[in-house]
């Protein structure tokens, strides 16, 4: 059981801790220093995260050194799709479903609203 | 079957497990996306954030995934000295980190914001929560292994049993990356 490959080396350890504290301090500072307007901030802070899932994945959960047909890794993909499935549909059908539940005298002004509609 | 075999067949199927696992945490992400701004008049997210309490929190955690996967690189070399320090600094950053969360948790709630006040502070304690109870379990699964292992040795039976405990707590601090950012950070935006 001295199969190296399957856990990494140090250094890879180290270039993962390495690179996810400088992800995880880069978004900090985004976010607290206002570097950017507030809509591009949530991209890139978005785009931060998911750079820095695929860094502990390579690094620390070794999902790229797997052997022979590479189950884990068609396990996860499959799984994601259905977080996103998950995710993205609660959040279409949760927003749409607030405009079905109004009344129908008040849903003009907030569909106005949130389109940014001015009367 | 050799063990080396078996252990791979019993890796993928805490995978597995892992994988059943995200579905959950993926709900409880939706069900905090859609409510966080239910929130009945009371404290919004941005108001509760406190950003360097926070960034410790989430460098805590990522050290002791770090942590955790230096003692496994010296378990799988079979270097008991140097791996039970690795676990031992990785079980006190894990608990730091719990004591911190619940320091929040017990904070809010003397504020008078617990998880009956609004739909987004019930969402927002059984995401944090959940997550939260599972960093308990992973601490008392590693210490409960570290006691096995002083008493059985470095056996490839332990080894393997190290590396599912190992996996969970990696499997961990990336979830945390995603409650960092979405609802912290992102929380802080708005």
């Amino acid at each position: 059981m001295t199969n190296h490959k399957e856990e990494g080396t140090t250094s890879s350890l180290i270039i993962g801790f390495v690179l996810s504290v400088l992800l995880t301090v880069s978004s900090y500072l985004v976010v607290t220093q206002r570097l950017l307007p507030s809509d591009m901030i949530i991209a890139v802070v978005v785009f931060l995260a998911l750079l820095q899932f695929v860094v502990q994945a390579i690094f620390f959960l070794h999902l790229d050194k797997e052997s022979g047909p590479r189950w884990n890794l068609v396990i996860f993909l499959s799984t994601l799709s259905i977080v996103a499935m998950v995710i993205i549909g609660s959040l279409w059908i949760m927003t749409h479903l607030n405009y079905n539940m109004m009344p129908n005298s008040i849903i003009q002004d907030y569909i106005q609203y949130d389109e940014g509609i001015s009367k | 079957m050799s063990i080396k075999e078996k252990q791979e067949r019993v890796t993928l199927g805490f995978w597995i497990y892992l994988m059943t696992d995200l579905l959950i945490f993926a709900v409880l992400f939706a069900v905090y996306a859609v409510l966080k701004e239910s929130t009945y008049g009371g404290v919004t997210i941005h108001e509760i954030f406190n950003p360097p309490f926070v960034l410790v929190e989430t460098l805590i955690l990522l050290t002791s995934s770090f942590t955790c996967g230096l003692a496994m690189l010296a378990a799988h070399k079979e270097n008991k000295k140097m791996m039970v320090p690795y676990f031992l600094v990785t079980l006190f950053l894990g608990i730091v980190f719990l004591a911190m969360e619940l320091y929040e948790f017990a904070h809010l709630i003397s504020e008078g914001h617990d998880w009956t006040k609004s739909a987004f502070l019930s969402a927002f304690f059984t995401l944090t929560g959940t997550h939260g109870l599972h960093i308990l379990i992973g601490v008392i699964w590693i210490t409960i292994l570290l006691i096995h292992i002083k008493l059985r040795g470095l056996t490839p039976t332990t080894l393997g049993k190290l590396t599912l405990a190992g996996l969970f707590w990696h499997f961990l601090d990336v979830v945390w990356i995603f409650i960092f950012t979405i609802v912290y950070l992102m929380g802080g935006v708005s």
